[in-house]
Order: C-alpha cells, then sequence, then structure tokens
C-alpha cells in the first residue's frame, strides 16, 4: 500500500510556519573595528581610567620585557610575551570586578598580574617549579591554560553555577585566533548562549596562531561574526586601543551582570614579538608588516592622546616609568633566587588521599633521596 | 519485630535512588548531560529527579560532550558537586581533553587548591545488542590516567553505594555502568541500603580454593556461573569483584591469590594493553612464589567492538572461562 492509498488522496499543504527564532541584526558587528582614541569618542572618555590604563601598559610592556629577558638567562623554561597586546590584557583585568573571574589562556599571564596575582606566582608555570603557583580563589583568576579555548567551557559553568546560586558574578574568558577554530570554542559559545551566562568571550586577534595566518584558520567575516550563529551579539574593536576595549568590555560586562547573556568580542590586535622566546617569525613574516603594526602602538596611542589633551603630564609619564622599572627590578631579583622545591610535593596533589598505589611510591621516593643524602656526605 | 520489605530491585533503580538520596541531602548535587531532565535518560536512569528536583538541578543539556564535562568543571569550581552522564560509552571520547587535562589534574595543577568533585556516569560495556558505538569497554583509558578514581558496580547494592561514594568523594571519579546489568534485580531495600564496601575495596563474592576468577563489572554474573559450571569439574573457584578499578585493591586480590595459587583475569575490554595486563602483573609481583601456573587473561578480543549479532563470540563466556581455568593445570602441560 502506498502512503496515498493509505491516507486517500494526497493533498499538498505548506509546511509548517518557519520564522528566524531571533533577528540576527543587532547581533551583527561593526563594520570596522570600534576606537575611541583619536577619535570624538575620547573626549567622553573618563582621564581618571584612561591614566589607569596607561600605567598598567606602562608596566605590562616592562613586565613583558623582562619576563623574555629572564627567559634568556634561563631563569624562565619559556615565555609567550603579550607585547602589543597590552590594550587588551589591561582592559580584561580592569573591567571586572573583585568577585568576577578571569579564565586567562597561556598568553596573558600580564592579564591575571594587573588582576592582582603575584608577578612571581603568575610565572610559575613558565618557569617550571609548578604548574599553577597562585590560588585561583585568592584573586578569582583561573589556572593559566595552556590546551586552547578548552578554559572556555570552565567559564561558561562557573558563571552558570553562580547564577543559579544568585551571586552577582560575571565571567571573562580570554582565547586567541587559533583558538576560536577548537571545538571547545564552539561547544563553549553555544553553552553560554543557550544558558543565557553572564560570560565574555575576549578573543585576541593576533595575527597568527604560532605561525599560521588568520586567513588559514577561518574563512569567517570576522571572528566576532560567529557569535550570531550562537545567538549572541558580536563585537568587533580595535585592540590596541586600550579606551575602546576597555569600554566594549565594561559594555559586554554590564550586559552580562544584568541577565543579557554573553557577548563575543573580538580585538583585533597584533603579536608584535615571537610566539615564544623558542619561536622564529622570520620565517611566517615580513618586518614590514610588524613595523606597521608598532607604528600603532597601544601605549603610544594612549599617551599621545592623554598629552594633547593635557591629561598626563611629564612627571605622571615618568612616575608610570619609575614604578614599571620598580616592577621590573623585584621581578628580576626574585626570579634569579633559586625556587625550593620538594620532591615529595609530586604525591601531595593527586588525590585527597593518595592511593595505597601512590604510598608506596612516596616511600620509594622517599628511600632514593634519602639514600642520595647519605651519598651526598 | 518489625521487618522492612526487602523486594527485588534493578541496578537502574538502585542508580537512580543514589541521585536523588545524594540531591536531597545536599543543594550542591547537580545531574546533567544528554536527555537526563524531562526523558528521564536513554536508560531512565535520571528518572523523575528533574520533576523532583527541577530542571536547575538536572538539566538537560545541548549534545556536547567536551561542553557538558567542560561546564561541570566550571561549575566544581565554583561549589557545585556536578553528576555528569556521558550517554554512553563512545560517546564520552570528545570530552577526553576535559578529563584528561583537566578534570583528572586540576587538583594537582593548582597545588590542592581547586580540587573538581565531579562525577562522570559511564553506561558502558556490550551484551545489550547496540550498533557500533554503543558497546565499547573504555575502562583502560580511564584507568591510565592519573588522578581519577574508577570504579564499576555489578550487584544493585554496590550501584547505589559506589554512586552515592562518587558523589560525595571530593575528587573525580568514573562510574562505569555495566548496562547489560541495569535491569538484573538483587533483593534490596531502598529505604534502608546496606552499606557496601567503599571505593578502593574489592570483594570476594564468591569462596574457593582452586583458583581465583578476578573480575568486575558486567563479568562479575559470568565468573560466577562459571564457578558454578567448574564444580562438575572438581574446581572450586573464587570470584573477586575487584569494584574499584582505581584505587586497586592489591590487599583483597593478592590475598585470594595467595590461598589458591592460580589465578585468571576476565574483562570485556581487549587483552593487548588493557586491565587484565596490569593485574596481572601485579598479582606476578606479589604472588609468585605463590603461584601455580602463570595468570592467565581471558578478554575480548582485541577488535573494534563487532556488530551485535557477532558480539557473542567477542564477549568472555562461561565456556572460554573454563577453558582458561583447564589450562591452569601448569604441572600437567610442562
Amino acid at each position: 500500500m502506498t502512503v496515498m492509498e493509505q491516507r486517500g488522496a494526497y493533498k499538498p499543504s505548506p509546511p509548517p510556519a518557519w520564522q528566524p527564532r531571533t533577528d540576527p541584526t543587532p547581533l551583527l558587528p561593526d563594520a570596522a573595528p570600534y576606537r575611541v582614541l583619536g577619535t570624538e569618542a575620547a573626549a567622553k572618555a573618563d582621564p581618571e581610567l584612561l591614566r589607569r590604563l596607561y600605567a598598567q601598559l606602562v608596566r605590562g610592556r616592562r613586565y613583558n620585557a623582562q619576563a623574555t629577558a629572564l627567559t634568556k638567562q634561563g631563569r624562565l623554561a619559556v615565555y609567550p610575551s603579550s607585547t602589543g597586546q597590552e590594550a587588551c590584557e589591561v582592559a580584561a583585568a580592569l573591567v571586572l570586578k573583585d568577585r568576577d573571574w578571569l579564565f586567562p589562556s597561556y598568553r596573558d599571564t600580564l592579564a591575571a598580574v594587573v588582576r592582582g596575582v603575584d608577578p612571581v606566582e603568575a610565572l610559575t608555570l613558565l618557569r617550571g617549579d609548578w604548574h599553577t603557583g597562585y590560588d585561583p580563589y585568592a584573586h578569582r583568576v583561573a589556572p593559566l591554560c595552556t590546551p586552547l579555548a578548552t578554559q572556555l567551557p570552565h567559564a561558561v559553568g562557573l558563571a552558570h553555577a553562580a547564577r543559579l546560586k544568585g551571586d552577582d558574578v560575571v565571567a571573562l574568558a580570554i582565547v586567541g585566533d587559533g583558538g576560536t577554530s577548537e571545538g571547545d570554542f564552539h561547544e563553549a559559545l553555544n553553552f553560554a548562549a543557550v544558558w543565557q551566562a553572564p560570560v565574555v568571550f575576549l578573543v585576541q586577534n593576533n595575527g597568527f596562531a604560532i605561525s599560521v595566518p588568520l586567513a588559514k584558520q577561518t574563512a569567517a567575516p570576522s571572528l566576532a561574526h560567529k557569535a550570531v550563529g550562537y545567538g549572541m551579539p558580536g563585537r568587533l574593536v580595535d585592540g590596541n586601543d586600550a579606551a575602546a576595549v576597555h569600554e566594549v568590555l565594561a559594555h559586554a560586562v554590564r550586559h552580562a551582570r544584568a541577565g543579557g547573556g554573553p557577548t563575543l568580542v573580538e580585538a583585533v590586535t597584533y603579536r608584535v614579538e615571537a610566539h615564544t622566546n623558542a619561536d622564529d617569525d622570520k620565517r611566517y613574516r615580513a618586518d614590514s608588516e610588524v613595523d606597521a603594526w608598532r607604528d600603532h602602538d597601544p601605549i603610544a596611542l594612549l599617551e599621545r592622546e592623554l598629552t594633547e589633551r593635557g591629561w598626563l603630564d611629564e612627571a605622571g609619564a615618568r612616575a608610570a616609568r619609575e614604578d614599571a622599572e620598580a616592577l621590573a627590578a623585584d621581578l628580576r631579583a626574585r626570579l634569579n633566587q633559586d625556587p625550593e622545591l620538594d620532591p615529595m610535593d609530586l604525591f601531595a596533589h593527586v588525590y585527597a588521599e593518595p592511593t595505597p598505589q601512590l604510598r608506596e611510591q612516596q616511600a620509594l621516593l622517599r628511600a632514593e633521596l634519602e639514600a642520595g643524602q647519605e651519598g651526598a656526605l | 519485630m518489625t521487618t522492612v520489605a526487602v523486594k527485588p530491585a534493578t541496578m537502574a533503580q538502585a542508580l537512580t535512588r543514589a541521585m536523588r538520596d545524594a540531591m536531597a541531602a545536599d543543594p550542591s548535587v547537580h545531574v546533567m548531560g544528554e536527555d537526563v531532565g524531562t526523558l528521564g535518560g536513554v536508560f531512565r536512569v535520571t528518572d523523575g529527579l528533574a520533576k523532583e528536583f527541577g530542571e536547575d538541578r538536572c538539566t538537560d543539556t545541548p549534545l556536547a560532550e567536551a561542553g557538558i564535562l567542560g561546564t561541570a568543571v566550571g561549575m566544581a569550581m565554583y561549589g557545585l558537586r556536578p553528576v555528569v552522564e556521558m550517554q554512553f560509552d563512545a560517546f564520552a571520547y570528545p570530552s577526553f581533553e576535559q578529563l584528561v587535562s583537566h578534570v583528572a589534574r586540576m587538583r594537582n595543577r593548582t597545588r590542592g587548591k581547586m580540587p573538581l568533585p565531579i562525577t562522570i556516569r559511564v553506561p558502558y560495556g556490550g551484551g545489550i545488542g547496540g550498533v557500533e558505538h554503543h558497546s565499547d569497554s573504555s575502562e583502560a583509558y580511564y584507568m591510565a590516567t592519573p588522578g581519577l578514581h574508577v570504579v564499576t558496580p555489578a550487584t544493585v547494592a554496590d550501584a547505589y553505594g559506589l554512586l552515592r561514594a562518587a558523589i560525595a568523594s571530593d575528587d573525580p571519579v568514573v562510574v562505569l555502568e555495566p548496562k547489560r546489568l541495569y535491569w538484573s534485580k538483587d533483593a534490596w531495600n531502598p529505604e534502608a541500603p546496606e552499606t557496601v564496601e567503599p571505593i578502593g575495596r574489592a570483594v570476594v563474592r564468591r569462596s574457593g580454593r582452586s583458583a581465583t576468577l578476578i573480575t568486575y563489572g558486567p563479568s562479575v554474573p559470568v565468573c560466577l556461573e562459571a564457578a558454578e559450571a567448574a564444580r562438575a569439574e572438581g574446581w572450586d573457584l573464587e570470584v573477586v569483584d575487584l569494584r574499584s578499578l582505581v584505587p586497586f585493591d592489591d590487599e583483597t586480590v593478592c590475598a585470594s591469590v595467595r590461598r589458591t595459587g592460580r589465578a585468571v583475569v576476565v574483562h570485556e575490554s581487549g587483552g593487548f594493553a588493557g586491565p587484565g595486563g596490569e593485574i596481572a602483573a601485579r598479582v606476578t609481583e606479589r604472588c609468585f612464589h605463590h603461584l601455580e601456573a602463570p595468570v592467565l587473561r581471558v578478554a575480548g578480543f582485541d577488535i573494534p567492538y563487532p556488530p551485535p549479532m557477532l558480539e557473542r563470540h567477542h564477549l568472555p563466556g562461561v565456556d572460554r572461562i573454563l577453558d582458561a581455568v583447564a589450562r591452569l593445570q601448569w604441572e600437567a602441560e610442562s
């Protein structure tokens, strides 16, 4: 029996009605990255905030230089510099309230430091004496995340949990342009939008995933455009304009806090140094390209705005530089001391209580250490 | 004298009850996964939880295992105790990066500052006629990941007790639920669940003196059946149910093997680089002078899980176990 015979004469009808679930237009990013510095919008900026951003940018640049120098002295195993990207790092940290959470990637040590994490503890991972040197709860900074984009679902889950508990907490997670290709990026954004979790995703598009340029990473019109597919707003901002990044992130954080759900912010910036000290960036990009971005330097941009408006004088600039030098000197002095490591720590934090098997291995190592000490005598 | 009615209950009912009791006792316990809410899970193991505790406590998530486990990490960071369901063994694989890189080692990465009390429920193993990707025995992957506890119940009482213990644990616990035992029944009183051995302890399910069958999860009833059948051959087999694969109970296992002098490890998952290799090595290292024969393994074949019409040839059954037991007469062969 055919379908038509079962039901009698087949009467074609239109398919059940369909309409888009959300109007995509308000979710679309602007055609060009939003800017404040050097535009009329700067007149409305808060001079005090700009001076704060400036002082942290100067500190951040010096911090990056010092950390890179410490890799050459063998004091850090590796350092992925954020030179050129300091505006994103600083704005991401300053836009949050104390009760909020920051979820950094491995390149975002500076954001953790600006948030209040001790600079030496923030570098523990990269120094190699432990994986995470700081207490994540002390400043509400999740451990620096080395796998790409896997910290994003954590941020969503934490923000969701906070909202379930009735707490007024926002999570801000940072990811690079390469990380947007990972499955966890997709799953995190989808969960966040479905749950309307109070999360802000900040993509630092610095042009390269190690050596692979953005054009080989994605065919999307922009990374901010990806937001529309999840049903959240996408925002595009000049990542070297600290005032603009702060303003866009602040708007997204307010939106999330008010129950408006997540936002994806793409900050267009550039990594002017190599991926890490171990990378040779001359193999994949031209000096002229790097130089063009050096001319759009986040510190110079802000300094010019502040100076032209009379919001920063030479004394203020000098104070920022001196403060940065003090940070660098402290970092040098403390990282030049050998860390004290306890080999028995290897077993201390695998489980709440070591398994019988780990206890046996613990005893083996203790015996080896004791034998070694006797040998030394 | 009042007696509490003890009725037959299924393993699935005991697992449901374990989650219900844990959720009632502790508001931070949250159940999450695909289909766990309105439907009550494809095996109905979460049936009624969303209705009783609300959809915020028993949540249907988007269909994305990495996202389910990854968001559970963030929820645990904020003080909740997520109980995550991975619908079928092979469906959990997309979540392995979250499991291996974060769940298993967040306590370690943060020097003890950020423990993650996450329970991961994985219906696993074959024997239910599931098509491809629905019958894997993935325990070796979990066992090979430091930082995870791995348990697998074989009885109704253990299903309740191990799941309650897993949810109460401050460390992540993978609870491997043998799918083909979901509908197995024992006399069990849900109002006063009996106390079971804690995570990390094996139990002797049947005492014997000729040889020890070391097994767990779905292979426990098969081994008990084999032990009964072996009586006709003059073998008095002891059956040890491991219950907990990590931590491993060397004490109970080795005490049994020292008594019997012979051992066979039985499991469904493949033998090559499988759990049996580790168990045989541990037993040999500790009981060498007590052994009358090599420790043998009866495992699934080293093949991708077969289609359902062929799975009976793959799964270790009574005959294959008895053949191995016969081979334990080592002296006769040499």
